[in-house]
């Protein structure tokens, strides 16, 4: 859309290739289908349920049961992704930019061929193109895991409700899933390999692990599925569970190895299949960019994603010099206690700096609106890292709590400031919130 | 002889607490004096102030039983089955708040107690500039000398006496907060910040309320923000009266209140009668029976506060005052709790910070929040021209609000920046849901000096309504729709 600005001859081809459950989707990629957007939602109906129980403290009276009806909040969901969906076609075609939806692959230089559903090949060329074919969910790659097992991708549109649930991996997608399916009144069991959340600050991972347990959610560590069996049977080495539904969020790979990327020469990490590029997302062939969740060494989010490509196109086409700034990119995971974190975690910023040149400061809370209900005392933790050696400033910021997105973003906004510890202690709170800790 | 206390601290709310404390902290010796006036009323309350017992702690809690409201209505379209009707019961929800605020009481007279800080529940004057007489309630009477002492008697809510029946008929926040039956059909007249969130909240459990203003609503307060304010008030189901004020308050025989009052558009004077009528009028500083004049001590003129110096000085030495008595500052605990910290850090840590009263956030809990920093847009054109500034603005969508169906027409932000080339961000501006949180952080981006530029490289956090924040980049100028399209 940034190029189409710069009146550019510009081409979108998107095709989604169906799940082995048969699942497909519209025009908007991971985010808007199968990932934040159905996430968050999700997300929100369980905080909705525990505003149920802390209504009745506050007030609120009406009858005791309460159950949740997953099909009436698919629907839902699903109804705003296709406005969603259809939002983007319309943007497009104002824009002027042809839209295939259809499946593209490299056959040799500039030149790309685009395969629709019914078999229909295209050949297009053009001066310049941008691979942004983003990941897709892996699977185990032991007996019954495609014919059995569901991944975020079939999830958000599941036509009838998982019911008891096995979710396997410890990313945030597994986490969060398994969050909101517990937060539904679902019975979730989570199996992990190892640790939570590899790559994020391991003592607030712990934090999450720890308040989703005390909140129903069982854990099985240091399994790992061997074969699921027909009769909905999960076993591991030692052990055989039934369960209803089994969702695999075990990582995801990229699109890269079935697009012609031989062809043209671009170089891919044969393990990992994501293309390195360098800091203007150019590949080792200069006139194939790529931007997203497919790039080797950056972060899988939508912001970024779309920061990435602005750029990009402002410099190719506005004669902008802007790149991309990768540093001290916020995130959110959105677990039934919510975790936003900017810079670096405690583990990296000790690597990285030493312990005796960080500071970490930290505190736990009791947000206000939990002390009527009397939830969770002491579970609420906020912490940042500070650089001794550079005036103090913070170079990492951690908060474990309600509505951490909308917490963690300005002091993301104050980071690319070059916040400090003097300055963040001479900010005045407001109150009362849970950010003014 | 010496004096028997190295601080005293007269007023045991936000700024008092937290002076005395820090002071204790550097082992001195600390002395609070305490005392809560009942109010017309009848209501009294324990230690911590007013943002403890009749301020930002119990609105926020009821702000808080309001949002379930809506949360209920929500959680159909995410698929909760609720029967239907669902209603509210003001005691219940009024004794667990009331319960929690006992409890912060407590913990305020434990934690003076663990610090070593000498506690009196006595009202205080001064006999010279280090003699403190104390009262009890019973009128016991103590002598109290100190070598420093701080006056934080903070304010009590006006009552606009030359309305007939005002005083004998209303009530303030000082007791609303504290009635143990709902207060039925209510009305709040004049708007303020007090006025238009209790409006809010009694609005969202429930209750008929009407908000009556004669001009403008939350003067002081970037207008802009203020209309969609009470644009969304009024969507929500506050009723506006708009263009009246009132002239008089009569007792029925059932026991209601009748009103009158003047609408100024039609000339006309009508009546109305209700269960509760709360007068949120402004706050006035509680000086009166200090005894000020006895010691020298300046107060305003005008609005009666203490007049200090950047040090939290008054005129006479060794006398300091922080919090909302203070003339000049803005009326928030942080602040409050700020200076009397830094106070506290100067007279005995040997420190010379002052407190910095620029760029103070705030958050005012409506039904939809409203959360700033900075200059609001009139004043920041005041200050530089409109030529020197530009307004980045959106309109947006939080998420949360697609699929429960909820009117987005005043979700709305705006930032103010200098246009000359560094473009630093001079104020910023949020309607939406949990507007403090989203504000709180940008507010220390601004005490960096933070630039929209700066803004504009920060990448955001997907799928927040903070993240717009970093999308900004339609000007008022420009003319251009504002609203926020895409995912």
């Amino acid at each position: 859309q940034e190029a189409a600005k710069y009146e550019k001859k510009v081409m979108v081809l998107d095709f989604v290739m169906p799940t082995p459950l048969g699942n497909s989707w519209g025009l908007g990629g991971t985010c808007v289908n199968v990932g934040c957007i159905p996430k968050k939602l999700m997300h929100q109906a369980a905080l909705l349920g525990q505003a149920l129980q802390d209504s009745r403290k506050f007030g609120w009276q009406f009858t005791e049961e309460v159950k949740h009806n997953w099909m009436t909040m698919t629907e839902s969901v699903q109804n705003y992704i296709g406005s969603l969906n259809w939002g983007y076609r319309v943007a497009l075609r104002e824009k002027k930019i042809t839209f295939e939806n259809a499946y593209g692959e490299f056959v040799g230089p500039h030149t790309i061929k685009a395969t629709n559903k019914r078999g229909v090949e295209k050949l297009y060329t053009a001066e310049r193109f941008l691979i942004a074919t983003g990941e897709r969910p892996r699977y185990l790659g032991v007996p019954g895991d495609k014919e059995y097992c569901i991944s975020s991708d079939d999830l958000f549109s599941l036509p009838y409700c998982p019911g008891k649930t096995l979710v396997v991996g410890a990313s945030y997608v597994a986490l969060e899933c398994a969050g909101f399916l517990a937060g539904l009144g679902l019975d979730v069991t989570v199996m992990v390999r190892s640790i939570l959340l590899r790559g994020f600050d391991q003592d607030i991972a712990n934090k999450i692990g720890e308040y989703m347990e005390g909140h129903g959610i069982s854990f099985i560590r240091e399994f790992v599925p061997i074969k699921v069996g027909s009769k909905w049977h999960m076993t591991t080495i030692d052990c055989s569970i039934p369960i209803i539904m089994v969702l695999l969020a075990i990582g995801r790979d990229a699109c890269t190895r079935r697009i012609g990327l031989d062809k043209v020469g671009v170089k891919i990490n044969e393990k990992t299949g994501k293309i390195p590029v360098n800091d203007e997302e150019q590949t080792n062939v200069p006139y194939i960019y790529a931007v997203g969740d497919i790039l080797q060494d950056k972060l899988e989010l939508t912001p970024l994603a779309i920061q990435a490509g602005r750029l990009l196109v402002q410099r190719l086409y506005a004669g902008a010099t802007s790149k991309c700034d990768y540093v001290n990119v916020p995130t959110t995971v959105f677990t039934p206690l919510e975790y936003g974190a900017c810079g670096y975690s405690e583990e990296a910023a000790v690597e990285k700096f030493g312990e005796e040149n960080i500071e970490v400061y930290h505190s736990h809370f009791w947000p206000l609106e939990w002390t009527v209900p009397s939830r969770d005392n002491n579970k609420c933790y906020a912490k940042i890292i500070c650089n001794i050696q550079d005036n103090e400033r913070v170079i990492g910021f951690h908060v474990l709590g309600p509505n951490a997105g909308e917490v963690t973003q300005g002091f993301a906004a104050a980071m690319k400031c070059g916040l400090t510890k003097e300055q963040l202690d001479s900010t005045i709170g407001i109150h009362p919130v849970c950010a003014e800790v | 002889g010496k004096n028997e206390y190295d601080l005293l601290v007269i007023g045991g709310g936000s700024g008092g607490l937290a002076c005395a404390k820090e002071a204790a902290r550097f082992g001195r010796n600390v002395a609070v004096l305490d005392y809560v006036e009942p109010s017309p009323q009848g209501t009294k309350w324990g230690l911590g102030g007013t943002c403890v017992n009749v301020g930002c702690i119990p609105k926020k809690l009821m702000h808080q039983a309001a949002l379930l409201g809506s949360a209920l209505k929500d959680a159909q379209h995410y698929g909760w089955n609720i029967a239907q009707p669902v209603h509210h019961t003001w005691s219940v929800m009024a004794q667990a708040v009331q319960n929690y605020v006992k409890s912060l009481n407590w913990g305020h007279r434990v934690q003076l107690q663990d610090k070593k800080v000498k506690y009196f529940n006595m009202k205080g004057s001064f006999s010279d500039p280090h003699t403190i007489r104390g009262l009890t309630k019973a009128g016991k009477e103590t002598v109290v000398t100190a070598e420093n002492i701080v006056i934080a008697t903070g304010g009590r809510p006006k009552y606009p006496t030359h309305i007939a029946g005002a005083l004998e008929y209303g009530i303030t926040s000082d007791d609303l907060f504290w009635l143990k039956e709902s207060p039925g059909k209510t009305l709040t007249p004049f708007v303020f910040i007090v006025s238009l969130e209790c409006a809010g909240f009694l609005t969202g459990i429930g209750l008929d309320t009407t908000v009556m203003m004669r001009s403008i609503p939350l003067r002081g307060f970037d207008q802009q923000m203020a209309s969609l304010v009470t644009e969304h008030m009024e969507s929500y189901g506050t009723k506006f009266l708009k263009r009246c004020f009132p002239t008089k308050v009569e007792k029925l025989e059932s026991h209601r209140l009748q009103v009158t009052w003047k609408n100024t558009d039609l000339g006309t004077e009508e009546t109305d009668s209700f269960d509760t009528v709360m007068w949120a009028v402004g706050r006035a500083p509680d000086t009166e029976t200090l005894n000020l004049e006895t010691v020298g001590v300046k107060t305003n003129s005008e609005t009666g506060k203490i007049i200090v110096d950047a040090s939290e000085a008054t005129s006479v030495p060794h006398i300091y005052a922080v919090g909302d008595i203070t003339e000049g500052r803005p009326e928030l605990t942080p602040t409050a709790i700020a200076a009397g910290k830094l106070l506290a850090q100067r007279l005995f840590g040997q420190s010379s910070e002052l407190m910095d009263y620029d760029n103070v956030p705030t958050t005012v809990f409506t039904p939809l929040e409203y959360g700033c920093v900075g200059l609001s847009e009139e004043a920041a054109v005041q200050c530089y021209g409109s030529d020197n500034i530009e307004v980045y603005h959106a309109y947006y969508k939080p998420l949360e609000f697609t699929v429960a169906e909820r009117d987005v027409t005043q979700c709305y932000m705006k930032m103010v920046c200098l246009r000359e080339r560094e473009q630093r961000i001079l104020g910023l501006h949020f309607i939406g849901p949990n507007a403090g949180e989203v504000t709180q952080g940008f507010a220390l981006g601004i005490k960096c000096g933070a630039t929209y530029p700066q803004l504009m490289k920060t990448i955001g956090i997907h799928p927040t309504c903070a993240e717009e924040i970093t999308k900004l980049h339609i000007t008022k100028r420009s003319g251009l729709d504002a609203t926020v399209t895409g995912c």
